[in-house]
């Protein structure tokens, strides 16, 4: 949107994607240079039973570290972090993560709005909330709460999307800063970073 | 001070509160998942703030009844994790096999779901007479239904499922009988159950084991109070007796760590060492 929105410094930056989230990914994490000063924390909508195997693959192609989230793991820059299947992976005061296996929020777990809710308890303003391509209402809360506290909220343009639904309904909920193809998501991600 | 700080004080009120007056102990709780607990509650009760609920929870104990059933982690299902069982009798079963008795600790069984998983697992080991179980939780809702055993109808076609993944050759439909829209459990899985209210938080130790499990239940406590856990469990083991955690669960940067080896690293299968 506005340049000074652009210039601030933000601490973390929250990606909530589900429907054809695989080939979003894809395109948006190689993106990102190896020293991007940012963690970047993931929840895509898997089956319960999907391994580890899309984790490795996304570390393969890109050029920051992305692994799945550890229980009480800090929080580092130039990591991208997973949501482990069947797990809500929450942020915590001292940014580190903390996993629960309570109930599915909007028939999700891990859901996206407990990510990006507990994300902006401990980060507030200096938040950025993405929601790419998907085929559910996941994210639309918590993308509203996080431009309620002053983050900087993006959605993927529907029209570009592979599922429209999740960003529509994040669009209507949140009316956020930028809504953005994926390419420019990227490069607005960099330059964020710089 | 921002609103979101505000919040904050709130819920380490309301906590005190809980623990001033019940006594029990949410304050090392991983703190996010407490907030979001507090919140969910707070869109229930219609109150607009978080300490506006303290005077109902001091006053009204029916109030607290109903919140420790939402503080509570009740989310469970029989044979949760398949592999995991198939690891227990692999590596654990065998070497319990050895002891003419066998005490086992289930600490935060829940509605009882992974106990009558574990009874079904001693049977058909031929483990089962020889065994007594305590199962524990602090959530005496929650241990009522674990004791009556009575689950949805629905459910079953999953935990069949998850049964036969685990490593058995039996017939699911044995162990319970159907009854309108109910699967309740056979009385035969009880005989060697004790179900009990303990609170890891705050009890100790009540018996020396030879097996505790206790899964997906630390992920909700924070560093100290998953030391405090640890050690009583460390405690509460025989040596060389056996310790089950969650699959996102790790002994590994505990400080009884040492005290343990690793009898099975992906299912988190430890064993005593001394």
């Amino acid at each position: 949107m506005t340049g000074s929105s652009v210039m601030r410094q933000y601490k973390a930056i929250v990606i909530g994607v589900s429907a054809g989230g695989m080939k979003a990914l894809m395109e948006l994490l190689p993106a990102l240079p190896e020293n991007f000063p940012l963690p970047v924390i993931i929840v895509q909508h898997l089956h319960p039973s999907q391994g580890v195997f899309y984790v490795k693959y996304f570390n393969g192609i890109s050029a920051i570290r992305v692994k799945e989230a550890d229980e009480k793991e800090a929080i580092r820059p130039g990591h991208a972090y997973f949501a482990p299947p069947n797990y809500h992976l929450l942020v915590e005061e001292d940014q580190t993560f903390s996993l629960s296996s309570d109930e599915k929020v909007n028939y999700s777990r891990p859901s996206i709005d407990v990510l990006f809710e507990s994300a902006v308890d401990v980060y507030s303003a200096d938040l950025v909330g993405i929601i790419l391509t998907g085929a559910n209402h996941d994210g639309a809360k918590g993308l509203r709460r996080i431009g309620r506290n002053g983050g900087l909220t993006i959605v993927q343009d529907p029209a570009a999307a592979e599922s429209s639904l999740m960003p529509l309904s994040a669009i209507d909920a949140a009316k956020p800063d930028h809504i953005l193809s994926l390419e420019d998501i990227g490069t607005l991600l960099v330059t964020l970073g710089d | 001070m921002k609103e979101n700080e505000i919040e904050k004080i709130e819920v380490d009120l309301f906590v005190e509160a809980i623990f001033q007056r019940y006594g029990y102990d949410f304050k090392h709780y991983a703190k996010a998942s407490v907030r979001r607990r507090t919140r969910n509650l707070l869109q229930k009760t219609g109150y607009s703030r978080i300490s506006e609920m303290i005077p109902k929870l001091l006053y009204d104990e029916s109030f607290f009844q109903s919140l420790v059933c939402d503080f509570s982690i009740t989310v469970t299902e029989m044979f949760r994790d398949p592999d995991f069982f198939m690891g227990l009798r692999k590596k654990v079963i065998p070497y319990l096999k050895t002891y003419p008795f066998v005490k086992i600790w289930h600490a935060g069984c829940a509605t009882g779901e992974e106990v009558y998983s574990l009874a079904i697992v001693l049977k058909e080991e031929g483990l089962y007479d020889r065994a007594t179980i305590f199962a524990t939780d602090f959530n005496d809702t929650a241990l009522k239904k674990a004791k009556d055993g009575i689950y949805p109808i629905e459910n079953i076609r999953h935990y069949t499922a998850n049964y036969q993944k685990a490593g058995s050759t039996e017939s699911f439909s044995k162990y319970y009988h159907a009854e309108y829209e109910s699967a309740i459990m056979d009385q035969a899985l009880k005989e060697r159950i004790t179900f009990a209210n303990h609170n890891l938080a705050t009890d100790g130790v009540f018996g020396e084991m030879h097996l505790i499990l206790c899964r997906n239940v630390l992920i909700y406590f924070d560093k100290t109070l998953q030391n405090r856990v640890f050690d009583l469990f460390s405690n509460s083991l025989i040596h060389k007796g056996f310790l089950c955690i969650g699959s996102k669960e790790s002994l590994q940067f505990s400080e009884v760590c040492e005290h343990f080896s690793v009898a099975d690293e992906k299912q988190k299968i430890y064993q005593k060492k001394y």
